[in-house]
């Protein structure tokens, strides 16, 4: 994976509050969108980054008003670099279920891991789980 | 019949014809209120042929998707059918993706959606 000059970044601390998260979101997605990135990436970065962040604020910090969430973004002609750490305990993304098993197929939850990893070239968790990268590089058809 | 904030609800013979007022199905909030109407169509008006278009929709985030999978649960358990109809090419993606659309009776648009009844 090439990694070019990063033409565009932006690091931010936020609450544990959606809202914040998607103003960050939306700045990064007009980014994107002003270099004529793709609209089907464009979603696909929209989709990650969204449940990231609602992992980050919702199961990670629980909505903690003293945690915090760490987001920074950083643009490449080719790639675009994202980092969401919360100050959560974590967890281990290697258990959760395989949501489209038959026994999990109706569960209301537990699909927002593997649609980062679906829709983003590349997902990283820390150790910990308590922060994940996600890669995407530019025109990746990686769905039909 | 009740007002509803986040549905545009209307009636083809005897299906109940529902499209979403928000683009973009994200804000927890309004999935929360966007699943208690739905749910009351179901659970209060009694609506047996339920048809939700999403011609207007262009974004629906993971949890969007467990609140149609608990209304598919709820119109099951009353009885009914529930069809969607109009998904946008990358949220069709999604349902693929997430083998949702073995769950749901997906079809291409409101018409198709109608004659299936």
């Amino acid at each position: 994976m090439s990694e070019d000059h990063w033409i565009w970044q932006c690091e931010h601390v936020i609450p544990s509050d959606t809202a914040s998260g998607r103003r960050i979101l939306g700045e990064v997605l007009g980014q994107l969108q002003s270099r004529h990135w793709r609209a089907h990436d464009v979603f696909g970065v929209h989709l990650a980054m969204e449940e990231a962040l609602v992992n980050a604020i919702q199961h990670g910090n629980r909505f903690d008003e003293d945690k915090q969430v760490r987001i920074a973004c950083r643009i490449a002609p080719e790639l675009v670099h994202i980092e969401i750490t919360d100050e959560g305990d974590g967890f281990d993304p290697t258990a959760v279920p395989d949501p489209t098993e038959l026994t999990h197929l109706a569960a209301p939850g537990g699909r927002g891991v593997m649609l980062m990893k679906a829709f983003m070239t590349r997902v990283q968790y820390n150790a910990s789980g308590n922060r994940v990268i996600l890669e995407k590089e530019r025109g990746d058809s990686r769905n039909p | 019949m009740a007002e509803y904030q986040r549905l545009d609800v209307n009636e083809v013979g005897e299906v109940t014809v529902v499209r979403f007022r928000d683009q973009k199905i994200i804000e927890d909030i309004n999935i929360q209120e966007l699943g208690r109407e739905l749910f009351r169509l179901v659970e209060v008006e009694n609506r047996g042929k339920l048809l939700l278009n999403f011609s207007s929709v262009d974004f629906l985030s993971s949890a969007a998707l467990g609140k149609l999978i608990t209304l598919d649960k709820k119109v099951k358990t009353h009885g009914g059918e529930l069809k969607l109809s109009n998904i946008r090419p990358e949220i069709h993606e999604v349902f693929v993706i997430t083998k949702l659309d073995r769950l749901f009776d997906i079809k291409e648009d409101e018409a198709d959606a109608l004659a299936a009844f």
